[in-house]
């Protein structure tokens, strides 16, 4: 909370901002309420328990992980198993947490409240696509955990085809294939519903940008997915027909795997970054109440980033034996899409210019997000020049590049955007005291953690190993004692979050000073979140937005 | 090219120290990313440091909205970084092209990898020596001797799942990819003893297939064929020369070396009768040997899988080697078998 004393305005405005008596967690009651609701805020709110358990199960094994690096031989896992447990991370966090973390669960809940309506465009497909996520949670866990699969998270052929017992890796793929078809519905419900139920007044320009990203990445995942389904069908017509698709052994070619992979995995990755970037947006111009520095660009750099992305696949492949003249070009893409990326990180700078930043939890989560991303963003370089990356590629530099970018940049804002609407959605404010310390110890964690594995690549240590040269291991025990720093931080968010539901204060309706739709509505919304379709102007005009002392909020001078 | 920076910086930098005609030039470009990065993002965090102090939200103070557009800013911001990493586009593009395109005249060498070992073949058909090592998760590693100041060309072949080949101290690597040669080359600038790793993910023991570089003077390079083409005469010799030589070490203990794993030990086996994965039972003797070596998969053993991941050697061993590694086998007959599966 603001804890800054302003000169109180009578709010002109006439309603009463106190917390509702009806709303949508008691509209109605009972397991099956939840279970087959067609509410997105509730959708939202499953998709969300979901979500912060996979992280959970999947920050385990990354800890695991860091203590058995500890020592560089002997570590208390074996090789076997120490594979099957960065597998498990791995994958974990990348199909069940990262990709349907802000679409799926703040999206479902945010995008029909930033818009006005009542609800997604298609409500039963979207609880249909809860439960696909659901199914392929449950497949894609079991085929990993029962057969033991050790190929990491991309599956490489042929050592996928050879290390399968009874079509492990069938089973694991088949699995985020089902994980894929959540994804392509929840992102075919969101584009039609942009497009089709923008209230009065909110035009294309007058969207949120949290809207922009959300409307590029669901464009990224209808496209992007199927190619997933295509891959588990060749793989499965080579297991079952015997057709050489893949397998060397059957004059297949393992770099054809790469590129299937990847033409759905790297745009996969934007599907992580672009809603994180909307988060930012939207957290930056309200904790700075001040409209979003170059509106227009980050609107356009969101779309150019979703385009640009479907074209870099190979530079994952820069050391394959792919010809040089691929190479090449795949090289000079991947760089179109570091300068849309740059413009975002200075539209934000610029937001903050002559503003009013109050340094709240979300805000300082934010900011820790500006700081790795660009880090982040800017460590790409060395990867996407082609000699560097003949030396970086599959080391720690990558490692520690790729954890820049998807750990600082989207969990970072996905926990940003989980303060900054946490009030929205439960109805109750949390200690921001404890907030600002739990952003601090993430942030200080982090870095410990990732700066010392960017040296370590630089020296040359691969990655996927689970022992290593004496002469890495200080710099290993540096990233391992900053592991376990962030995971405290981390717990301590959790602790934060969930102290809020037991002793958190009531929830005002606008407790940010924010101008988009959802702060309109009360803490939790109605089950309808609005009785008619509300009339919109600019969603970044703070100027008549007024902090009330006696609501503990703010509310709009009319 | 020499750039002051990549000479004077480099060498207190992050890299391992350079022994190939690549480094240079890797060094340097990596050098002058660094200072881009720190002349982006250094001003990037003060001004945001600065924002955060001079317009945090105190009593009294109220921001001015106003700012939320400037043509010649935004336009700005994104001309120069686009000509700055066309720049370093274009640089890395080159130094590509340096590394891809292989010139007449080289040294060759085969290499091999398998599941977890590498093997290298030099010109006259010699095979590598494998050394001890110290301070390690393994005991020895195979060794590569390249000459210095020469042309080297690695011609490449995965015997199963993809590898890749990569020597940090001459900033080259590639993958090797089975179904197809894969080529890289560099030039050797310096002598000395340098790390190999596969970075490509293989299984088990992949962070333990590893092997030394060793680059030496011509006079020496030309001894180390020599020897490289010499198998002792006596079949025990031999056959211990071999276990090693072909990779069996990576996964079957025998005596007090080797891995101890995943493959069963040699120690003690001889003449004992071994227990089948379908059940039945047959004889540790010079056909079960000769069969598991040419036909791994033909007669599994209990308790190691139904899918063996070792290769056939057929068309690999010649008679007479076989011969010897059951000599050699055969001499373990008392050893102790204490290894863990």
């Amino acid at each position: 909370m603001s804890v800054v004393d302003r000169p109180i305005t009578a709010p002109v405005h006439s309603e009463v901002d106190s917390y509702p008596e009806h709303h949508f967690l008691n509209h109605s009651k009972g397991f099956l309420s939840w279970a087959l609701t067609l509410d997105h805020k509730r959708i939202g709110l499953m998709y969300l328990v979901g979500v912060m358990s996979s992280f959970a199960l999947g920050g385990a094994f990354a800890l695991m992980i860091r203590i058995h690096l500890w020592n560089f031989k002997d570590g208390w896992l074996s090789n076997q198993t120490y594979n099957q447990v960065f597998t498990l991370h791995g994958a974990i966090m990348v199909f069940l947490f990262i990709i349907p973390s802000v679409p799926a669960a703040l999206g479902n809940f945010l995008l029909p409240v930033m818009l006005g309506t009542k609800d997604v465009a298609f409500p039963r497909l979207n609880l249909s696509s809860f439960y696909l996520w659901v199914t392929g949670l449950i497949l894609f866990l079991t085929a990993l955990s029962v057969t033991g699969l050790d190929t990491g998270w991309t599956f490489y052929t042929p050592y996928s085809i050879e290390t399968q017992q009874g079509g492990a890796v069938l089973a694991a793929t088949f699995g985020v294939f089902v994980l894929g078809f959540s994804s392509i519905f929840t992102g075919l419900n969101f584009i039609v519903t942009i497009n089709t139920m923008r209230p009065p007044g909110m035009t294309w320009f007058r969207m949120p940008l949290f809207l922009w990203a959300i409307y590029a990445t669901s464009i990224i995942q209808v496209l992007a997915t199927p190619v997933l389904g295509i891959t588990v069908l060749l793989l499965s017509a080579e297991r079952l027909l015997g057709i050489g698709i893949f397998d060397p052994k059957l004059n297949g070619d393992p770099v054809t795997f790469q590129h299937f992979f990847w033409f759905y995995s790297h745009p996969a990755v934007y599907i992580m970054i672009l809603p994180a970037m909307g988060i930012i947006s939207e957290l930056m111009s309200v904790h700075c109440h001040k409209g979003i520095f170059g509106y227009r660009m980050i609107a356009y750099s969101s779309i150019a980033i979703a385009l640009f992305g479907f074209l870099v696949w190979g530079h994952h492949m820069f050391t394959s034996g792919m010809a040089d003249v691929t190479t090449i070009v795949f090289s000079a893409l991947t760089f179109t899409v570091s300068i849309p990326s740059a413009i975002k990180v200075f539209n934000w700078l610029g937001t903050m210019y002559q503003g009013t930043v109050s340094l709240n939890t979300p805000m300082l989560y934010a900011l820790a997000f500006i700081f790795l991303f660009t880090i982040g963003g800017l460590t790409g370089l060395p990867l996407g020049a082609l000699s560097t990356d003949m030396h970086f590629h599959d080391t720690y530099f990558v490692v520690a590049h790729f954890h820049y970018v998807m750990m600082g940049g989207t969990l970072v804002a996905f926990l940003g955007g989980v303060f900054h609407w946490w009030p929205k959605m439960t109805g109750r404010m949390f200690n921001d005291k404890l907030g600002i310390v739990s952003a601090i110890i993430v942030f200080v964690g982090f870095n410990l953690t990732f700066l010392p594995q960017f040296v370590l690549g630089s020296r040359g240590m691969p990655r996927r190993y689970a022992t290593y040269l004496p002469e890495f291991q200080p710099l290993h025990q540096l990233s391992t004692i900053g592991s376990i720093t962030l995971g405290s931080g981390l717990l301590l968010a959790l602790i934060v979050l969930l102290m809020s539901l037991v002793n958190g204060k009531k929830a005002p309706r606008n407790p940010w000073g924010g101008a988009t739709l959802e702060w309109m509505c009360s803490s939790p919304p109605p089950h309808d979140n609005f009785s008619s379709a509300p009339t919109v102007g600019d969603p970044y005009d703070f100027s008549n937005i007024e902090y009330d002392g006696r609501v503990g909020g703010y509310v709009k001078r009319t | 090219m020499s750039f002051f920076l990549a000479d004077k910086v480099a060498p207190y930098a992050w890299f391992p120290e350079g022994a190939s005609s690549f480094a240079p030039q890797v060094d340097f470009l990596f050098t002058v990313i660094l200072w881009i990065c720190i002349v982006f993002f250094v001003p990037i965090v003060i001004a945001m440091g600065y924002f955060m102090w001079v317009y945090r939200e105190r009593p009294g103070y109220r921001g001015s909205p106003e700012a939320l557009h400037n043509t010649a800013i935004e336009i700005t911001w994104t001309v120069v970084p686009t000509i700055v990493v066309v720049w370093v586009f274009w640089e890395g593009a080159m130094g590509y092209l340096d590394m891809a395109r292989i010139p007449k005249g080289t040294v060759d060498v085969n290499v091999t990898a398998k599941k977890w070992q590498w093997a290298f073949k030099y010109e006259n058909g010699g095979e590598h020596e494998v050394i001890p090592v110290e301070n390690s998760s393994v005991t020895e590693l195979p060794l590569l001797v390249l000459p210095v100041d020469r042309d080297i060309k690695i011609i490449m072949r995965s015997d199963d799942v993809l590898h890749s080949f990569y020597i940090p101290a001459f900033r080259a690597k590639r993958d090797v990819v089975p179904g197809r040669y894969n080529y890289m080359w560099f030039h050797t600038t310096k002598e000395g003893l340098y790390d190999l790793f596969c970075t490509e993910y293989c299984g088990d023991n992949h962070s333990q297939m590893n092997a030394k570089v060793k680059v030496v003077s011509q006079e020496e390079y030309k001894k180390a064929l020599e020897k490289a083409i010499q198998e002792p005469e006596d079949p025990l010799e031999r056959g211990k020369l071999l276990y090693k030589r072909q990779g069996c070490s990576t996964c079957h203990n025998a005596g007090a070396e080797g891995a101890s794993g995943p493959g069963p030990s040699y120690n003690g086996s001889w003449g004992k009768p071994v227990q089948l994965e379908s059940g039945s039972e047959v004889a540790f003797d010079e056909n079960y040997i000769r069969e598991s070596i040419l036909n791994p998969q033909a007669k599994a053993r209990k308790g190691y899988g139904k899918a063996s991941p070792m290769n056939s050697y057929a068309g690999k061993l010649k008679d007479d080697q076989i011969d010897a590694l059951i000599t050699f086998i055969k001499s373990l007959e008392n050893a102790n078998s204490a290894t863990k599966k």
